[in-house]
């Protein structure tokens, strides 16, 4: 559509109103956003005042402070590193292979296989029966059962599959001709050819992990293995519930809404760090492979 | 016998060539009856009167009493209302944003601009629920929020909005499209990228304005693709995303926030009554199933598309 003329003076409108609308949608999701730093800069008295509309008003590091010297705060920081590791490390371990093997045609009952698994995705037992049977599995309040218990994706290794299936022959054959085992196969042909669809998935789950919350805070109750966003919810509802703490904040260069907003700064950033990455692959990588079953 | 024997043999000779395959496939396969199948199993306890100590299958069975129980209650049919209200809903408002923003990103022509727009609108969806609800109580707060301030100036008294009923959906509807309509946009744009070009060459000779041949060329080519999340919308219709609603609601607020998964996470989680969570919860899934079916179904009939 770039290269399209403006016909008519009802075009030209019907761009620039386009234009300045999209504008606006765009402001709008980036205020928010403007608001939360602002008010992590800002004095307590300030933000309990509601006088911040988009700068800092008296400009403190104090929220950040007392959030940084907090050693519960970076705890949680290092468990959200090693949930998102270890449980993206754990579900490419299962989910490459087993995509492969699904692919291969003389895998005996691959229908039945595919229905299996697909089947996962219409239907779940739901919150309950999974919560007991994590209970029962010996899986509550441990690192390794937040990093298996959701490492499977029923969605990511179907869109896997679809690629693998799309990979002509040809490209196998040569390294088969070598005595190549299906090991061999699929590391060294199939997934460096299929690395768009591979950092795809790995985005999908960095991006769970990274930002779950729910199977978290149920599953977890030793406060030094939570991630962080169960800190920072946690640390909201004290906060606000906290009589002595407000009390104590009347004096403080901080409050509540600082506080608050620190911490949520603190958990963006690294989100927007990897952002421009994350942005060149989801591009390419969003529409791969429909779901079939 | 002797066919029998043959096969067998076969097996054994296939299964020593290509034992690798099922090396590869054992992990998934063992980890989804592991975590997905057996809680299936366990799904029992919903025809049962489940004791801590006599465990799931140790149970005595009761039939249907806990879905008696669900049906009668006030507290399930309220859920179950606010679960189909609050999609229906989203279905409304929140389903067509992407859409509408997919075609208008597709008629801004300064390339620079739509990518800097595109970078900025995707973003929220990498954001944490619990930080989305974070930033929505900061700003909605009654005595230090933007919000407040704002309506301030128009010399309107502070709401507190969280702890109104009326005002959930409007805030949870509201965030939910600030969060996902720029992310989910990326769909219908490829699918706009996919439109063959010579049916705006042909309409340009036509003297088409733009306005016309978003109507009449490019809306009717992504239909398709519109189809299709509607079927999967249909078929989640159920999932509200109950997270945001478990951060966001009080129980001021139950009146039209409280949906079948935060229902289930109280009665079951928080209350202990594991096995009428579960009937509920059984519930909810059957009827989800059937949702989604049933849309695959209409779709594939008319329209020759579907999911599968």
């Amino acid at each position: 559509m770039t290269n399209m003329n403006l016909y008519s003076k009802g075009d030209k409108w019907f761009v620039r109103v386009n234009m300045i609308l999209i504008g606006l949608f765009t402001l709008s999701t980036l205020y928010p956003f403007i608001y939360i730093a602002a008010i992590s800069f800002s004095s307590g008295f300030a933000a309990r005042a509601g006088t911040i509309i988009a700068t800092p008003v008296d400009t403190t590091l104090a929220a950040y402070k007392l959030v940084l010297s907090n050693p519960e705060f970076w705890q949680s920081y290092m468990n959200t590193f090693i949930y998102t590791i270890g449980g993206t490390l754990m579900s490419l371990a299962i989910v490459i292979p087993a995509a492969y093997a699904l692919s291969r045609r003389q895998l005996i009952g691959r229908r039945f296989w595919n229905l299996m698994v697909a089947f996962t995705m219409w239907f779940n037992a739901g919150m309950i029966p999974f919560w007991l049977n994590m209970r029962d599995l010996g899986l509550l309040d441990s690192y390794f059962g937040i990093i298996i218990g959701f490492a499977v994706n029923a969605f990511n290794i179907i869109l896997l599959r679809n690629f693998f299936e799309s990979i002509p022959e040809s490209f196998e054959e040569a390294a088969r001709l070598d005595g190549a085992n299906e090991f061999q196969v699929l590391w060294k042909v199939f997934v460096p050819l299929s690395k768009p669809a591979i950092v795809t998935i790995t985005l999908f789950c960095v991006v769970a992990r990274w930002n779950g919350y729910f199977w978290a805070m149920v599953l977890l109750n030793d406060e030094s293995k939570v991630p962080l966003q169960v800190y920072l919810r946690k640390t909201i509802a004290e906060l606000s519930d906290d009589q002595e703490f407000s009390a104590t904040l009347m004096n403080a260069p901080y409050s509540v809404e600082t506080v608050t907003a620190a911490i949520i700064v603190c958990s963006i950033i690294p989100v927007l760090l990897f952002y421009p990455w994350i942005q060149k692959y989801f591009n390419k990588g969003i529409m791969l492979g429909g779901v079939k079953e | 016998m002797l066919n029998s024997d043959r096969d067998f043999k076969w097996y054994i000779r296939h299964f020593k060539r290509e034992w690798q395959i099922y090396a590869l496939l054992a992990p998934a396969i063992i980890w989804v009856i592991v975590f997905l199948y057996q809680p299936m199993y366990g799904l029992q306890i919903a025809f049962k009167d489940y004791s801590l100590f006599k465990g799931i299958v140790g149970s005595p069975w009761i039939g249907f009493e806990h879905f008696e129980t669900l049906f009668e209650s006030d507290q399930f049919a309220r859920a179950f209302w606010n679960t189909m209200q609050i999609s229906a809903l989203t279905l409304l408002f929140a389903f067509p944003a992407p859409i509408i923003l997919a075609l208008m990103f597709n008629e801004i022509l300064h390339q620079g601009y739509k990518k800097t727009a595109q970078t900025i609108v995707y973003l929220p969806h990498f954001i944490s629920t619990v930080i989305i609800a974070g930033i929505v109580i900061t700003a909605f707060s009654p005595s230090a929020g933007i919000v407040n301030t704002v309506i301030g100036w128009f010399g309107v008294e502070p709401i507190y909005f969280l702890s109104k009923s009326e005002w959930f959906r409007p805030i949870f509807i509201g965030s939910g499209i600030w969060q996902e309509a720029g992310f989910s946009s990326i769909v219908f744009l490829a699918a706009i990228a996919g439109v063959n070009p010579s049916l705006y060459e042909s309409a340009m000779v036509d003297g088409a304005s733009r306005w016309q041949m978003m109507w009449k060329i490019t809306l009717p080519s992504i239909l398709p693709t519109i189809l299709i999340m509607l079927i999967i919308r249909i078929g989640n219709l159920l999932e509200v995303s109950f997270e945001l609603i478990i951060l966001l609601y009080q129980p001021a607020t139950y009146e039209t926030a409280d949906v079948v998964n935060t229902f289930i996470y109280r009665q079951g989680l928080q209350g202990g009554q594991y096995d009428l969570a579960a009937a509920a919860g059984l519930f909810n899934a059957v009827v989800a199933f059937i949702l989604v079916m049933t849309a695959n179904t209409i779709s594939r009939r008319y329209s020759n598309t579907s999911l599968w």
